[in-house]
């Protein structure tokens, strides 16, 4: 080979291993597995996959928008505990520090209230603010930027639609690199597709709206879908189950051990719209949020089109989840796991007069122990969680609550009662120590 | 035995002749205003019922009715109350009945503080002359009856089981058919008491009178109370001490079915309706925005702050003795200081009151320690005269202390001003835990010296709230709350250069109140932690350091050396197991306590047992001493494992037994208590166990880990291993 | 209208399905003997048996009750071991304030009805639900094992 041919090819193959490279971490998006042909929206034949449910169709900008926003959920992010709604300043405990939700009421200096719709779409599509300056992918810029131009603009509608309220929220505890925003450029060049929802043509339109709905509106990914080293979604174990914020979002792939595949679709649309489904527990933190502001409101066909874009989804196995469940824990209390004998001690105190001894509970199925994935989960992450927050469903005979008791049991009581309880109640129980319920404590948003 | 409703008529007909004053320690004060349990009327004759004083009736029935001066808040006092009444009385204690007092500050003011309340562990205290004086009269004048109608002379008389017997005659008549001649009699003056040698009721450890409807579901507390007609309202004060309401919606609380009607006051809301649930659901509903005020950034830190720093003046010297600055001056010096948090009592009977207002009357039912006062409270909050309102008060479902306020009274007449009809007015635990009185936050400071192994200098500065000053403003006198120095001031070792002082210092916006233990229940705390501190520093043994400063305080010394015999004291204990010891003379009972208690490898503590030693004087019922001290270890143990209030944003953040702990029965410890015969008066002992469990606790985490906590609650994370401080 | 039977009699009543057991019992039928304590299931104070199992009945609603028998305090003595349980608490002056205690022998009765001669563990499984804040725990520990001796004298 002669050097000028090297002093050719050279560049060539970096450039080729940089791609290679730049491919591999990015990955397929979020909806390649389907295969199909994709149209633009433009093109598609069928019902329009975007926009709101036929009840809606002739309602009001501020109506349509409301609808959206509630798919998108932005409420949950966007409110801080006991503070206004959509004023922003929900903290975000991240291992370099403690990011802010922003306020997205329309006042003007705190607020979205100046944004022209071009600056709303950048922030929504790009994650860029209106000074121009980079948003942290905590906002999932990468998954809204699927959303129709329309539809985010019938959010923005709404959102200018609330009362303005005048709230900035605590600054940015970050630490080097991580506070350097430009830097999330180069992020957002390498992970944003920055490209609006295309239909697959092969798929049902019933497909396609709940493709749309997961994917621009419900982000359920952003949970759901584990994370490369750069933070981003790695679509090849698509749904397959992270930890995010200190809870653990579980397997919502198809697999039929560890995911939904064994559900009933009747399940997961009851899951979605009340937060619990007989036989596979109760929905609590983000996901317990995410029922009250978002699934729950949605039309009954909108969830029956989630349930079906996520039937969907090929099946990624669990490592980190049993096989199976386990069945109701013996009535005795003689009987079953024994291993922790102070977690017993804390269960048979507080814990028992609703959840039984045998998992199953006599006050509501609400609070059914047996069956769910959080007893199975040999790391305890959501028992844990739950027992430190409480947590507070709407079941159809009313409120339901389990009260908090993170302020006055210690770390290692905690530790233990989660412990017995996946015991007892799960497949495999889990050895939890005091300092892991410590750093539990620390990542939850608040 | 069924407790009855109040006696409201024989009272106001009848007349009182009971004398005497308090017996044992307490206040060293009396309340000059007014006379105790004088005569308010001279006596009645049109109803043949012999009612001889405010505290007995007998019908021709022969039916005896014993009037309760003191509540029955599960202290067993409407069973010794009986007792000594029957015993002088010589009553057939099978036939008694008793009944709730009514409001009546004469007829039925506590001896030692001249108001009609229950508290300070003093019932059997402060009512054990006039009792079995009001029993011995109405003896005499049963026996005067009997001897006229016989022609006989009484002394030839004796009287048992409710009948006057003349042996010689072989007669014998029943005080029913005696009670109308009686009735006539005037009552004599200077009436003979029995030789306690004689007694046959007090000292048996007699059944309950109040315990067999509170095992079938009949026995009826305050929320219990039934009207026709009845609505029910729950409330919601400003979270904020000291906010108001600012605006509400209450739009979605009235589509709630079963909601009537919401009330707002100035500084709380009120939803009413058909029953609990209806109002609790509506109040969850109400979109309440609240005007927070100033205390809206409170928070207990800010209020530790003020404490230290007002904790490091002087205060106003309570007791002294000897030279503290030469005493402190000799030898080794240590000081200490220690910390006890804001406390709620969480009774479990949630506060409630029910109130039927009319233009003209105002009728309400609650239990209360302090039924007197809620009456003229309810009269204040519904602008009637005092007259205009009547009291029933109930069986009491834990007091505490908590139910010697009537705030829950004021509220409910207040929410019942808007209401038609009766409505009965019950506060969610959450409502009542985070609107409690609070046992105040204290800090107490102590400076002595050891030499030769022995205290020569004593130095004890008390810093915190006095509840006195705001609940019985005439005993606070010079400075010095009487009631916060309690168990200071009379420290049970001898120690030659000694002072006491205190400084009051008012917790911004937080309440603060009575708690079971009161003052002593600080104090002994600090003490006797600081008392074991000074044995390891004097390289002692804490029970024989203790033993070698009781050589003039024999009751204390002998119950002492009981409770170490008894608790195996210095026999070796595995790792981490320790024994700590507390002695107190409080309450005029002289109690010693030890605790063994293990702490695990995170700080964990498990209760393994409880031993305690008391002199209580003449035990009026064993058995219900051993109860008290059992409950009160139980109460004290778990404010020293768990108890805590603590404030965020001028709120309290605790709300529910899921965050304000209570002391499980599996966490329970095995508890003895060994009972010293004694002829003293009796002493108190309600509160005496709530007192004893904390230090002995906490000396025996000392022991097991060397680590010297000096704050309750016990922080797990100062005792685990590796943690040490 | 809902009916059901609580002591082996039929009671008919109007209440919203949601309604807590505990509600219905105090404040509509005037069953009172059922206390109120916390209502989020940490005390126990409104324990109830449905089918003989013990219950927190602050947090049951109504509608999830049906056709199953409920006994309250109220009725719990006319059972053979509600009675002996009734007994072995006056036996033993389990009680202070008592307010705590139709929860306890609630409690304490279920438990002797599956487990005739409980331990120690027995006791701490099936009675740590319910707190006493007048701290009766060593004599209901006393008294549960004295209502189980009765059985076999
Ligand atoms: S009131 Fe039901 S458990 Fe407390
Ligand atoms: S006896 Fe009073 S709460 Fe148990």
């Amino acid at each position: 080979m002669t050097l000028s041919a090297r002093s050719v090819l050279f560049p060539v193959v970096v450039v080729v291993l940089v791609v290679a490279g730049v491919w591999f971490v990015r990955g397929p998006g979020p909806m390649a597995f389907s295969g199909g042909p994709k149209v633009a929206l433009a093109d598609y034949k069928s019902n329009d996959p975007t926009g709101v449910p036929a009840s809606l169709a002739k309602a009001d900008l501020i109506a349509r928008g409301e609808y959206l926003a509630r798919a998108a959920d932005c409420v949950v992010c966007h409110t801080s505990q006991g503070g206004k709604a959509y004023a922003g300043g929900l903290a975000f405990n991240l291992p370099f520090g403690t990011l802010y939700s922003t306020n997205i009421t329309p006042d003007k200096e705190t607020g979205i209230g100046n944004y022209t719709d071009q600056q709303f779409l950048n922030a929504l599509h790009r994650g860029i603010r209106r000074d121009g300056a980079r948003l942290y992918p905590a906002m999932p810029y990468t998954s809204y930027t699927y959303m129709s131009d329309a539809d985010a603009l019938a959010i923005k509608a709404f959102l200018l639609s609330l009362a303005p309220v005048q709230a900035t929220p605590p600054a940015n505890t970050l630490t080097f690199p991580f506070n350097q925003r430009w830097a999330m450029g180069f992020w957002s060049a390498l992970f944003n597709p920055d490209t609006r929802f295309e239909p697959d043509s092969s798929k049902t339109a019933e497909w396609n709206r709940g493709a749309y709905l997961a994917e621009a509106l419900a982000h359920c990914g952003e949970c759901h879908t584990p994370r490369n080293l750069a933070f981003a979604l790695n679509n090849r174990n698509k749904f397959a189950g992270a930890l995010t914020a200190g809870w653990h979002a579980f397997n919502i792939s198809s697999d039929k051990n560890t995911g939904l595949g064994a559900w009933r679709d009747q399940d997961v649309a009851s899951y979605l719209a009340s937060g619990h489904a007989d036989g596979h527990g109760t929905a609590s933190g983000p996901m317990g949020e995410a029922v009250d502001e978002s699934f729950s409101q949605l039309d009954p066909a909108d969830v029956r089109a989630i349930v079906a874009y996520l039937r969907s989804v090929p099946a990624v196995a669990s490592t980190s989840l049993p096989a199976a469940v386990a069945p109701p824990a013996p009535a005795s209390p003689r009987e079953g796991a024994m291993a922790d004998a102070h977690g017993k001690m804390v269960f048979e105190g507080a814990c028992v007069s609703c959840h039984g001894w045998t998992g199953e509970s006599s006050i509501s199925p609400f609070a059914t122990l047996t069956g769910a994935w959080a007893v199975n989960d040999p790391d305890a992450t959501n028992v844990a969680q739950i027992v430190i927050a409480g947590t507070k469903r709407h079941a159809p005979d009313g409120a339901i609550s389990m009260p908090a008791f993170g302020n006055a049991y210690s770390d290692g009581e905690i530790a233990a009662v989660a412990n017995y309880v996946t015991a007892r109640f799960g497949s495999k129980g889990s050895r939890l120590t005091a300092r892991d319920v410590a750093d539990l404590r620390k990542q939850t948003a608040r | 035995m069924a407790v009855t409703r109040n006696d409201l008529e024989g009272v106001s007909r009848r007349a009182v002749l009971v004398g005497g004053a308090a017996s044992g320690f307490l206040f060293a004060f009396h309340l000059p205003a007014r006379a105790v349990n004088e005569p308010v009327q001279p006596p009645d004759r049109t109803d043949g019922r012999f009612a001889p004083n405010a505290f007995i009736r007998i019908d021709r029935s022969g039916t005896t009715t014993l009037i309760m001066p003191q509540v029955e808040m599960g202290q067993g006092v409407y069973t010794s109350i009986s007792m000594v009444l029957a015993e002088e009385l010589d009553a057939d204690f099978a036939q008694v009945a008793v009944a709730h007092a009514p409001p009546n500050d004469k007829l039925y003011a506590n001896p030692i503080f001249g108001i009609q309340v229950t508290g300070n562990s003093n019932s059997v205290r402060a009512f054990w002359k006039p009792l079995r004086t009001a029993g011995a009269t109405a003896r005499a004048m049963l026996v005067q009856a009997a001897a006229q109608q016989w022609q006989v002379d009484p002394a030839g008389c004796s009287t048992a089981n409710g009948r006057v017997i003349h042996a010689a005659g072989g007669r014998s008549l029943a005080y029913g058919d005696l009670a109308d001649a009686a009735s006539r009699l005037p009552p004599p003056k200077d009436v003979a008491l029995k030789d306690p040698e004689k007694f046959v009721l007090i000292g048996q450890p007699l059944k309950r009178i109040d315990t067999p409807d509170k095992v079938n579901g009949k026995a009826v507390y305050g929320i219990d109370a039934m009207l026709p007609g009845m609505k029910f309202a729950t409330l919601g004060a400003c979270p904020v001490f000291g906010g108001k309401v600012g605006a509400v919606d209450d739009r979605a609380a009235l589509k709630i079915p079963g909601v009537r009607q919401v009330i707002v006051l100035d500084d709380l809301v009120a939803v009413v309706g058909d029953h609990m649930w209806a109002a609790r659901k509506g109040l969850d509903a109400l979109v309440v925005t609240w005007d927070e005020g100033a205390n809206a950034h409170l928070s207990s830190n800010d209020i530790w702050e003020d404490l230290r720093a007002a904790s490091r003046k002087d205060g106003v010297v309570a007791r002294s003795a000897g030279d503290v600055a030469k005493g402190l001056a000799e030898g080794d010096r240590f000081e200490a200081s220690y910390e006890l948090p804001f406390l709620a009592h969480a009774t479990m009977e949630p506060l409630n009151c029910t109130v039927h207002l009319t233009p003209d009357s105002c009728e309400i039912w609650t239990g209360s320690q302090v039924i007197a006062r809620a009456q003229s409270a309810a009269a204040k909050a519904a602008g009637l005269p005092v007259e205009k309102v009547t009291a029933n008060n109930h069986l009491l479902g834990g007091g505490f202390g908590r139910r010697l306020e009537p705030d829950m009274v004021v509220a409910a007449v207040r929410i019942a001003k808007h209401v038609d009809g009766p409505v009965k007015v019950v506060w969610t635990r959450e409502e009542d835990i985070q609107h409690d009185i609070y046992r105040p936050v204290y800090r107490d400071t102590i400076a002595a010296s050891l030499s030769n192994g022995r205290i020569v200098g004593w130095k004890y500065r008390i810093a915190g709230s006095s509840v006195i000053a705001r609940w019985l403003p005439p005993a606070f006198q010079k400075g010095i709350d009487i009631d916060a120095v309690d168990s200071a001031v009379d420290i049970p070792y001898d120690i030659p250069n000694f002072s006491a002082e205190y400084v009051r210092a008012e917790p911004p916006a937080v309440p603060t109140g009575f708690w079971r233990g009161v003052g002593p229940n600080n104090n002994v705390f600090a003490i006797e932690s600081f008392i074991d501190e000074l044995a390891r520093k004097a390289g002692k043994d804490p029970v024989v350091f203790r033993r070698d400063m009781l050589d003039k305080n024999p009751r204390m010394l002998a119950a002492l050396n009981l409770a170490a015999e008894r608790s195996n004291w210095g026999q070796p204990l595995p790792a981490r197991i320790g024994r700590g010891v507390c002695v107190q003379p409080s309450f005029a009972s002289f109690i010693a306590t030890v605790v063994e208690a293990e702490v695990d490898e995170q700080g964990e503590v498990y209760l393994h047992r409880v031993t305690s030693a008391v002199d209580t004087g003449i035990a009026v019922n064993p058995d219900t001493i051993r109860a008290q001290l059992e409950g009160g270890l139980i109460f004290g143990l778990t404010a020293a494992l768990y108890g805590e209030i603590t404030i965020e944003n001028g709120r309290v953040k605790q709300s529910n037994f899921n965050d304000y702990r209570m002391l499980r029965i599996d966490q329970a410890p095995k508890i003895d208590i060994h009972l010293i015969k004694s002829g003293e008066p009796p002493g108190g002992i309600g509160e005496t166990g709530a007192t004893a469990g904390p230090p002995a606790l906490r000396n025996a985490i000392y022991a097991a880990t060397r680590v010297a906590l000096r704050r309750l609650p016990i922080d797990r994370s100062l005792i685990a291993v590796g943690n040490r401080s | 209208m809902t009916t059901l039977t609580i002591n082996g009699q039929q009671k008919s009543f109007d209440a919203p399905a949601d309604m807590p057991l505990l509600w219905v019992l105090r404040d509509v039928l005037g069953m009172t003997g059922t206390k109120f304590g916390c209502g989020i299931a940490q005390c126990g104070a409104c324990t109830v048996h449905i089918d003989g199992k013990p219950v927190r009945s602050c947090m049951l609603p109504v509608g999830a009750v049906r056709d199953r028998a409920i006994t309250t305090i109220e009725g719990v003595g006319a059972t053979p071991i509600g009675a002996r349980v009734q007994k072995a608490w006056l036996d033993l002056e389990v009680v202070q304030c008592g307010y705590c205690q139709s929860g306890q022998i609630m409690s304490a009765t279920a438990l002797l009805a599956t487990t005739p001669n409980p331990d120690d563990s027995d006791i701490d499984a099936a009675m740590a639900g319910n707190i006493c804040r007048c701290g009766t725990y060593v004599r209901i520990r006393a008294a549960i094992k004295r209502a189980a001796s009765e059985r076999q004298s």
